[in-house]
């Protein structure tokens, strides 16, 4: 399984890097989504930087959907599926592939907003170890999650407006507990964050499990 | 489930229903401090009551839909009725406890954690809806609705708990305050309210057996010729 999945992660990140579409696509979208919002609040720096860990995982979560539709446009294309059916790669191997390769794409986005909020929004940054816990975790939970769902819709007719549809809701609660965890890492010291890390580890404990389990029955679907 | 079974549970339901409407409105008195406000107990709490069902009985058809052993298309409509029910009785959950919250509390609606849980779980769950439009074989909707259900129904203590976190550890209740939460019911109130709960349920248990049953004939319908179709009613004695 574990070597299935290297193989996936490894192909999806070699197409992305040659294709690039997450860079000159996904990345920009990002951006414009942060800006979008800091126009939406106005000049004042005070207001900004209350919201900026909002702001940024709130278009993490819009990329989210357009990252997860990208990697699941990759397995449509040139019978990739049945290829890999008939290669006979574990169903498992394939989820944790993809997962792991989303996640990469969402880090890097993360990574960008991140640094867009401390230089445009006058975020600081005080504990960067919760900073880093809290987004490897939120990290692997929405991509799971939407890999998931990305699969479930990959067939679908209207899978552009449904995928948000199913993949926004449902990831709440990593949105709440990013933002806390986000927010508590801009103080030395203050808000409570073991309980928001506990909900990030448990959401992609959750959807990691659920994926290898069910994977299987989402490709019999496609 | 046969047809004569299904014509009690309606009746049944629509004696409860009734009766919950004469005690509710005639019987019992208007509340101290809510006044006739209060009469929204025999609507609100029994409909949360049965969306929270609904949907723990379509994550459990899920779950017997996904497993090869006990997979049958009866269990996917069970899981069906039960999200369709769900999402129409939390709908009326969020509509009734805002009609209730302007009088009472003086605002439509606040970010209490039991209200965002609920109106998340109707997204959730509209979702799912959403999906089963999508196409594709009856099996192969099944199996995919089978486990959006399965997926919504695992976030839904998830989405509960941290929205209460949330609202508990970023500030305290405003507008519930302790003392008007701990207030008791008593008497007819409290013999209306469970009335209440069993009529709703009874509600839904019919809906869902209405809603499968269209769903088997749904089914048979589509595997079978017009011809075909027009013989089986015929044979129900109803004029073709």
């Amino acid at each position: 399984m574990l070597r299935d999945a290297w193989a996936v992660f490894a192909k999806d990140l070699r197409i992305e890097a040659k294709t690039r579409v997450g860079l000159w696509q996904v990345l920009p979208f990002a951006v414009i989504a942060l800006v979008t919002f800091a126009f939406a609040l106005g000049p004042g720096k005070s207001a900004l930087s209350a919201a900026a860990a909002g702001m940024c995982w709130v278009g993490v979560a819009f990329s989210s959907v357009l990252v997860v539709g990208r990697s699941q446009g990759i397995e449509r294309e040139h019978g990739v599926r049945t290829a890999q059916r008939l290669a006979g790669i574990d169903p498992a191997g394939v989820f944790l592939g993809k997962t792991g390769a989303v996640a990469v794409q969402l880090a890097v986005i993360e990574a960008v907003l991140g640094a867009g909020a401390v230089g445009l929004l006058g975020y600081h940054v005080h504990r960067l170890w919760l900073l880093l816990a809290a987004s490897v975790l939120a990290t692997i939970g929405l991509a799971a999650v939407g890999t998931i769902y990305g699969a479930l819709t990959g067939a679908a007719r209207a899978r552009e407006t449904l995928l948000p549809m199913l993949v926004l809701p449902i990831v709440i609660p990593v949105l709440i507990a990013g933002v806390r965890c986000w927010q508590a890492a801009s103080v030395a010291s203050g808000p409570r964050f073991g309980v928001w890390l506990s909900v990030l580890g448990a959401f992609a404990v959750i959807y990691v499990a659920a994926g290898v389990v069910l994977y299987g029955q989402i490709e019999e679907v496609q | 489930m046969k047809k004569r079974t299904v014509t009690i549970l309606g009746w049944s339901a629509v004696i409860t229903l009734a009766a919950t409407a004469f005690f509710g409105i005639v019987v019992t008195p208007p509340d101290v401090l809510q006044r006739q406000y209060a009469r929204f107990l025999y609507l609100h709490p029994p409909m949360a009551w049965v969306a929270y069902l609904a949907f723990g009985i379509a994550a459990a058809a899920s779950i017997l839909y996904l497993w090869p052993r006990t997979r049958r298309m009866a269990f996917d409509a069970l899981a069906l009725a039960c999200v369709e029910s769900g999402v129409l009785f939390t709908g009326l959950v969020v509509v009734t406890g805002s009609m209730w919250a302007h009088p009472v509390w003086g605002t439509y609606w606040v970010w209490d954690a039991r209200l965002t849980a609920t109106a998340l779980m109707f997204v959730l769950f509209l979702g799912y809806l959403a999906l089963r439009r999508v196409g594709g074989s009856p099996e192969q909707v099944a199996k995919r609705s089978a486990i959006a259900a399965l997926v919504s129904f695992i976030d839904v203590p998830i989405v509960h708990f941290s929205v209460l976190w949330w609202n508990t550890l970023h500030q305290g209740p405003s507008v519930l305050t302790p003392g008007l939460s701990s207030r008791g019911v008593h008497g007819a109130m409290a013999w209306t309210m469970l009335l209440s709960f069993v009529a709703f349920t009874l509600s839904f248990a019919w809906m869902v057996a209405r809603r499968m049953e269209l769903e088997r004939l749904r089914l048979g319908g589509a595997s079978r010729t017009l011809e075909e179709q027009l013989v089986a009613r015929r044979a129900e004695g109803v004029p073709a």
